[in-house]
C-alpha cells in the first residue's frame, strides 16, 4: 500500500524514494519545471518546480515525498516567484518568440504562458551570443539558451561523448562545446544523440526544418503544457 | 521630372510647417514645407522617420527562419514580405518550380492579403476623404464618420477586409504574422471544411469588389477637373507582370514604361534586378530613392502600385476585373494616367481581380493536395519579387554553405514610390498651400496625395488610422505663430 502526502489539499500517492514532483506527474498534477527530465538525475537549478513543503521552499525536482508532507505550489505567492524567474530566463537571453522555429514547441515559451507573463518585466540584457552553424545537421542558438544542462546531462550520461558543459560561474555560466575550437562541427556530436533531442528550448536545432509544423498543429496549440503528460511533452511531435 | 521643391536655396529666412505624422497611412512619416513670408512654397519634403535596420539584423541567422522574421516588417502586408522571403529562398534551396499545389496555396494567401489591404485601405484609410471631401468637417473625416452616414459601405469595407483576413489564416495558420509558405513550399494545405468556409462567402465578395469599383469610378468621373489633375506629375511606371503580359500579383517579369507608355524594358528576370535598378541615398530621409540605372538619377524614377500595374499589363485574367480595366484604360484616353488620385480607382479594380481569383481558387482541387514541398540543388543567392498590395517588392539573399545569412537587401514597395510620393505632395503645396494661410483643411489636401499612394512609411499598424496631430507654424525666431492640433 502506498504512502501519501498533502499537496494543496489533494492527497497523492507515492512509492518510497519518488521525489515530489515525480509523484505529482504520476498523479496528472502539474507542477512547472524546466530543468528536470524523468530520463536524467535532477538538477534542481532551474527552480520554476519550487514549492513549500512543510511551510520551507525547496526544489520539488529534489526533495523526496515524505508521509504526511504538506506541499502547496499552486499558489498566487509561489507562481509569483515563478513568474519572476521565468521573466529572469527571458531577459537574460535573446527570446524572439515571434521569429523563433520552437515557438509553438517550446517548454520555456508554455510555461510562461501557464504563468500569466505578461511581459518581461526587466531591462533585457541583450547578451552577444553567436549562433554556431558548424555542424551540417545541427544549428545551435545559444542565444536561446537557459542553463537548464540537459543536454550536458544526456551527452555525458546517455551518449557518452560530453559534448557540451556549462562554463564560468554566476551570471557568467554560459554553455560551451567540448572541442579546441569550440564548434560542433568539431565533435562527433549526430542528430541521432539523446542530446539533440532534449532541449526544452531553441538552442540545438534539426537544420533546414523550421516552421515545418503548420500553426495549430505545434505542441503546445493541442493543449496547454499543464494538461500534457510528461511522456507526451518529451516528443517533438506531442 | 525634377527635384525642384526638394531643397530650398535660403532655408534660413523661412517658416517651417510639419505634418508629423502623417494620419491615415501605415507607420509614421512627416511632411516638412518651408514658406516664406508671403506663405510662399520653398520646399516640401516627405520624410521617413523611422529606421528600421532589418537589412542588418537579418544577417547572422539561419535562411529558413527569414521569412517568418521579415514579415516582422509590417502587421498590414506581413505575407508580402513572407512570401517575397520564401521566394528568394526557394532560389536557395533549389527549387525553381514548386508543386501546383503549394503555388496555388501561396498564391491563394497573397491574393486574400491583396482583398484585405485594399479594402482596408480604401473603406478605412480613404474614403473619409473621397465621400466627404478633403476639407470637410474633421471631426466627421473618418471611418466613425462613414459608418454612420454610409453604413452599408462602411459594413463591406469591414467584411471584405474580414474575408480576406480569413483567407491568410487558412493558409498560413494566423491572420497575422502566420507561417504557411517555407524554402521550397508550404506547410499546409486546406482542409475541406476551411475550403467550403470561404466558398460560401466568395460570390458576395466578388458582387460587392464589383460594386466597390463602380463606387470609386463614379467619385473619379463626376469631378474630373479634380481628380484627374490632384497632385499631378509624369513619370516612368514599374511592375511584375505574368505570362502573356496578364496581371499578376504573385510571379511573373520585370517591365517598365515611360510616361507616355513607350516599354523601357520587358521581360526582364528579377534575379538580374540589380542590373537595372539602383538606389540613391539622401541626407534627409531613411527611405532610399531607387531609379532606373539606364536612365539615372534624375529622370529614371519611377512609381509602382495599382496606377502601374493596372496600366502596365496587357490584360486581366478574369473577366470583371479585364471589363473594368477596359474601363479605365478608354476612360484615360490611350495614353497613361499619371494622375495620383486614379490610384484609388485601379486599386478597386485590383480587388475585384483579387476576390475572382480567390474564387477561381476554391475550385481547384489542388488546394486540399498534400504535395506542397520541393528541393533541388542549393545556391548560395536568390532573389524574390512579389507584387505587394502597395507595389513591387525585392527581397535579396546570400546564403553561406552552413546556411547563415550573409547578405540581405530589400526595396520595399513604398521605397519604390517615394520620389513619386515627393512630386505629388510638392505639386499639391504649390497648388493650394501658396500663398494662403495655411489650415488644418489646406494640410489634409497633403495627406490626401500622400494616402492615394497607400504607403507603408515603416511598417507599423494604426487600428483606425487615426493618428495624434500637430501642426506647428514656427517664425524664423522659433516662436510658434500658429498651430494645430488633434489628439
Amino acid at each position: 500500500m502506498s504512502q501519501t502526502f498533502s499537496l494543496d489539499g489533494q492527497s497523492i500517492a507515492f512509492e518510497p524514494g519518488q521525489t515530489i514532483l515525480q509523484a505529482a506527474e504520476a498523479a496528472g498534477v502539474f507542477i512547472p519545471h524546466l530543468c528536470y527530465h524523468p530520463e536524467f538525475k535532477p538538477h534542481g537549478s532551474c527552480k520554476l518546480c519550487t514549492v513549500k513543503a512543510n511551510g520551507r521552499q525547496t526544489a520539488s525536482c529534489t526533495m523526496r515525498a515524505v508521509p504526511g508532507m504538506v506541499v502547496e505550489s499552486n499558489t498566487e505567492e509561489i507562481n509569483a516567484e515563478r513568474r519572476a524567474l521565468t521573466q529572469m530566463l527571458f531577459v537574460e537571453g535573446n527570446h524572439f518568440c515571434p521569429s523563433c522555429e520552437k515557438s509553438g514547441n517550446c517548454q520555456l515559451q508554455a510555461t510562461a504562458y501557464h504563468l500569466g507573463m505578461m511581459s518581461p518585466h526587466y531591462d533585457h540584457f541583450f547578451p552577444n551570443r553567436a549562433v554556431d552553424a558548424s555542424h551540417p545537421e545541427v544549428l545551435l542558438d545559444f542565444n536561446r539558451c537557459i542553463l537548464c544542462s540537459l543536454c550536458v546531462r544526456a551527452s555525458r550520461d546517455v551518449d557518452g561523448k560530453n559534448v557540451f558543459a556549462l562554463s564560468g560561474r554566476g551570471i557568467k555560466t554560459h554553455l560551451i562545446v567540448n572541442a579546441k575550437s569550440g564548434r560542433l562541427t568539431d565533435t562527433d556530436f549526430t542528430l541521432d544523440d539523446k542530446a539533440a533531442q532534449v532541449c526544452p528550448v531553441g538552442v540545438i536545432l534539426k537544420k533546414r526544418q523550421g516552421f515545418a509544423v503548420p500553426i495549430g498543429e505545434r505542441k503546445y496549440d493541442k493543449a496547454p503544457i499543464s494538461a500534457m503528460t510528461e511522456q507526451n511533452k518529451l516528443t517533438e511531435e506531442g | 521630372m525634377t527635384y525642384n521643391l526638394e531643397t530650398a536655396q535660403h532655408p534660413e529666412n523661412l517658416r517651417r510647417v510639419a505634418i508629423d505624422p502623417v494620419s491615415r497611412v501605415e507607420g509614421h512619416g512627416k511632411v516638412t514645407i518651408l514658406l516664406d513670408d508671403q506663405n510662399k512654397v520653398h520646399q516640401v519634403r516627405l520624410h521617413i522617420v523611422e529606421f528600421r535596420g532589418f537589412e542588418k539584423f537579418i544577417q547572422g541567422r539561419p535562411y529558413w527562419e527569414v521569412p517568418v522574421m521579415v514579415q516582422r516588417l509590417c502587421g498590414i502586408c506581413p505575407v508580402s514580405h513572407h512570401l517575397a522571403a520564401s521566394k528568394a529562398l526557394d532560389i536557395i534551396v533549389g527549387a525553381k518550380k514548386l508543386t501546383p499545389a503549394a503555388e496555388k496555396l501561396r498564391r491563394l494567401m497573397h491574393y486574400g492579403q491583396m482583398l484585405q489591404s485594399h479594402a482596408l485601405h480604401f473603406f478605412h484609410l480613404c474614403s473619409p476623404d473621397l465621400l466627404f471631401g478633403f476639407d470637410s468637417d474633421i471631426t466627421k473625416r473618418n471611418i466613425v464618420g462613414v459608418a454612420m452616414a454610409h453604413p452599408e459601405t462602411a459594413k463591406r469595407g469591414v467584411l471584405l477586409r474580414k474575408f480576406g483576413q480569413e483567407v491568410i489564416r487558412v493558409t498560413a495558420g494566423k491572420r497575422v504574422h502566420g507561417t504557411g509558405a517555407v524554402p521550397g513550399g508550404v506547410n499546409k494545405s486546406l482542409t475541406i471544411a476551411e475550403r467550403d468556409e470561404l466558398l460560401k462567402d466568395i460570390y458576395h465578395i466578388v458582387q460587392w469588389s464589383r460594386e466597390a469599383v463602380h463606387m470609386i469610378q463614379k467619385v473619379h468621373t463626376q469631378d474630373p477637373g479634380l481628380y484627374n489633375s490632384f497632385g499631378i506629375f509624369r513619370s516612368n511606371f514599374m511592375s511584375i507582370v505574368g505570362n502573356n503580359g496578364d496581371l499578376d500579383f504573385y510571379h511573373g517579369t520585370l517591365r517598365a514604361r515611360d510616361d507616355n507608355g513607350k516599354l523601357l524594358f520587358d521581360h526582364v528576370d528579377y534575379q538580374q534586378y540589380n542590373d537595372y535598378i539602383e538606389e540613391e541615398v539622401r541626407p534627409w530621409s531613411y527611405m532610399k530613392f531607387p531609379y532606373f540605372r539606364s536612365i539615372g538619377k534624375e529622370h529614371g524614377w519611377y512609381k509602382v502600385g495599382p496606377l502601374a500595374r493596372v496600366q502596365n499589363c496587357d490584360q486581366i485574367s478574369t473577366p470583371f476585373a479585364e471589363h473594368e480595366r477596359k474601363e479605365f484604360i478608354d476612360y484615360a484616353g490611350g495614353t497613361p494616367m499619371h494622375a495620383p488620385l486614379a490610384y484609388h480607382w485601379t486599386r478597386m479594380i485590383e480587388m475585384l481581380h483579387a476576390a475572382e481569383v480567390i474564387k477561381e481558387l476554391l475550385h481547384d482541387d489542388d488546394l486540399l493536395s498534400d504535395d506542397l514541398m520541393v528541393k533541388g540543388e542549393r545556391q548560395m543567392e536568390g532573389v524574390g519579387v512579389i507584387e505587394a498590395p502597395r507595389g513591387t517588392l525585392f527581397h535579396h539573399y546570400q546564403v553561406d554553405e552552413n546556411d547563415i545569412v550573409t547578405m540581405a537587401n530589400l526595396i520595399v514597395s513604398t521605397t519604390n514610390n517615394n520620389q513619386a510620393m515627393n512630386e505629388a505632395i510638392r505639386h499639391v503645396a504649390r497648388r493650394y498651400l501658396n500663398g494662403r494661410e495655411i489650415t488644418e483643411g489646406l494640410l489634409n489636401h497633403i495627406e490626401v496625395a500622400i494616402r492615394a499612394f497607400d504607403p507603408c512609411l515603416s511598417c507599423a499598424t494604426h487600428a483606425l488610422g487615426k493618428m495624434p496631430l500637430t501642426v506647428e507654424l514656427v517664425d524664423v525666431e522659433g516662436a510658434v505663430v500658429h498651430s494645430l492640433s488633434r489628439d
